[in-house]
């Protein structure tokens, strides 16, 4: 039977291989995916509370989050295609028109 | 649960409802209007922004509503004013930048709006879902309006989306921890039950840590300001003034509900945090702002240092301290949308707002140079200035709250930025004019930015000779936040 540290746990490393994902991946796609794993690390910790305490609330959240999230790389893509026409460029070390 | 428990109430909702509102009818009116005609849009959203002003002190509902989501007190109304006057000066003097720049929109105008809207909605937001929705919402509709600059805006809107939409997801994990201690997402239950739990809980020191994080992202605080120079310079300079005013704004609106009202039991662990963050932040801020070269950069460092100052009013945790933040939010509105509003106007040619392009302005424009030098000198905080006064209630209300220290750091650094405030206004008026006329301006752009600059030069004059009117209302906004 798993209780909900086994399901925290799981949120903690796919939380922090997204985070380790977008500070060190170079690939703006990768960077994408890994946001996304972030996301939905979040969306198990937030299911379990709710499942475990026994309230709506985190579910309920769930569902916006779920949302707020497909809007959000969608936003991610299309910046990514307008970087790629002009730059022709998918990394981000080669991101580097301002500095300072 | 019944239906009147819900407390269902329109009125808390109606200035929302109206910017949304607005929102969409600028959209629908885009299809409408032929590619050449779009700054109609601009007149339309940005008057009617005007004209819901004065809505919004009208509804103020004390009770939460819709069970517990949103509340409309002063608190909210007095953010709401914030970013419906910055949001209208933006937009205003975007119709004209725009038309410079060669890429006049509909959706520059709507998304505007729906940035706005998102503002309101987290001025507003009494639980953790509506709050982070709002966030999202303003947020998404930024990392367009970045990208909408020809050129460096797509580089800058990425940037500020890879980071952005990290620090949402941070945000976002130590909501979760919140939830997961507490049971619930409203931030008065919250209240009510973070008192019973011990001190020594593993969930709320992450969900302090993760929490603080992400809102410190949003308002660009060390060590998490990496997105901010490069989003401000890659963005249409109106963009920028709103993103540094208002995103800025509703940030703190948020930051102050949640740990001051949600977590007011824990004050002795956050404030510890955030005090770090604060001195980090005003030190970094000056500090770096001095070699910038360009002047949008070099602002936006200055927004770095500011939004260190403004922290402080939230480590106090006292009634004088957040009354301290929303008026330095409201002073702050006027005289940086001032400042990019020069900046905007007199840069030459599309390369960019170099500080250099600022040599001799006070020979050529020299009411331009005049309102420049005006904000600059109420940005470095000197009397009569307004700035001087926002920065004076904070400070005063630091040392109230026996935060010396952090008055020591506060000091040094406004002493620090004064230097490279000056520099701009050296250039201005002690430097020889060189290089190419500046451009005639047709009779329409000077009447749409001499509306924008005297207003907020009023603004910023009145509320530093005159500060006592909006503390008061300031003081009685945050009331209900320190009465539990």
């Amino acid at each position: 039977m798993p209780t909900i540290t086994h399901y925290l746990a799981l949120s903690l490393i796919l939380f922090t291989i997204g985070l380790a994902g977008v500070l060190i991946r170079r690939n703006i796609i990768i960077v994408l995916m890994s946001l996304e794993l972030i996301f939905n690390s979040v969306n198990i910790s937030l299911a379990a509370f709710s499942y475990f305490l026994q309230s709506i609330n985190g579910v309920v959240f769930v569902i916006f989050s779920i949302t707020v999230a497909a809007a959000e790389v969608a936003i991610g893509l299309a910046l990514l295609v307008t970087v790629y026409r002009t730059r022709r460029a998918v990394n981000v070390d080669e991101l580097n028109e301002m500095k300072g | 649960m019944n239906l009147a428990s819900l407390n269902i109430n329109i009125y808390s909702l109606l200035p929302l409802l109206m910017v949304v509102g607005l929102a969409l009818f600028v959209l629908v009116l885009d299809f409408f209007i032929p590619r050449g005609g779009k700054r109609a849009l601009g007149y339309v959203s940005a008057l009617g922004l005007v004209c819901i002003l004065p809505f919004v002190p009208m509804f103020i509902e004390t009770v939460p509503s819709y069970a517990g989501f949103v509340i409309a007190d002063t608190y909210s109304a007095f953010f709401n004013v914030v970013f419906l006057v910055s949001s209208a000066f933006a937009i205003f003097i975007s119709i004209d930048y725009l038309r410079r720049l060669g890429s006049e929109s509909g959706e520059y105008y709507y998304i505007m709006l729906f940035a706005t809207a998102g503002m309101m909605i987290m001025a507003s937001a009494n639980d953790l879902i509506g709050l982070y929705v709002g966030l999202e919402l303003m947020s998404m509709s930024f990392y367009i309006l970045v990208a909408l600059r020809p050129g460096k805006g797509a580089e800058g809107a990425l940037k500020y989306f890879v980071l952005g939409a990290m620090s949402s997801g941070i945000l976002l994990y130590g909501i979760s921890f919140a939830y997961g201690f507490s049971g619930t997402t409203n931030v008065n239950e919250m209240a009510a039950i973070v008192y019973r739990l011990p001190d020594n809980n593993t969930y709320l020191y992450l969900a302090l840590a993760l929490i603080g994080a992400g809102f410190a992202f949003k308002i660009a605080a060390f060590p998490f300001h990496v997105w901010s120079p490069d989003a401000y310079e890659g963005a249409p300079t109106p963009v920028t003034a709103l993103l540094s005013v208002g995103s800025k704004a509703a940030a703190f609106a948020v930051f102050l509900r949640v740990f001051a009202v949600a977590l007011p039991a824990f004050h002795g662990q956050w404030s510890d945090m955030l005090w770090v963050i604060s001195a980090a932040t005003m030190i970094f801020g000056s500090v770096v702002a001095i070699p910038q070269k360009n002047i949008i950069r070099m602002l936006a460092y200055s927004s770095i240092a500011h939004a260190g100052v403004i922290l402080m009013g939230i480590v106090v945790n006292s009634s004088a301290g957040a009354s301290a933040v929303l008026y330095y939010s409201l002073v702050y509105a006027f005289m940086n949308v001032g400042a990019f509003t020069v900046a905007a106007l007199a840069s030459r040619g599309d390369g960019g707002e170099q500080l250099t392009d600022l040599r001799g302005l006070a020979s050529r424009r020299p009411w331009l140079a005049f309102f420049m030098a005006l904000f600059m000198v109420s940005l470095a905080g000197i009397p009569p200035t307004a700035g001087f006064m926002a920065k004076f209630f904070v400070l005063a209300s630091a040392v109230h709250a026996g935060y010396y220290w952090l008055a020591v750091i506060a000091v040094i650094s406004t002493a620090i930025a004064l230097f490279f405030y000056a520099r701009v206004i050296f250039y201005m008026y002690m430097r020889d004019y060189e290089g190419a006329e500046l451009p005639e301006r047709s009779l329409f752009t000077c009447v749409t930015y001499g509306v924008v600059l005297i207003l907020t030069a009023v603004g910023t004059l009145a509320l530093g000779v005159y500060p006592s009117a909006i503390l008061d209302i300031a003081v009685r906004a945050v009331g209900p936040l320190f009465t539990i």
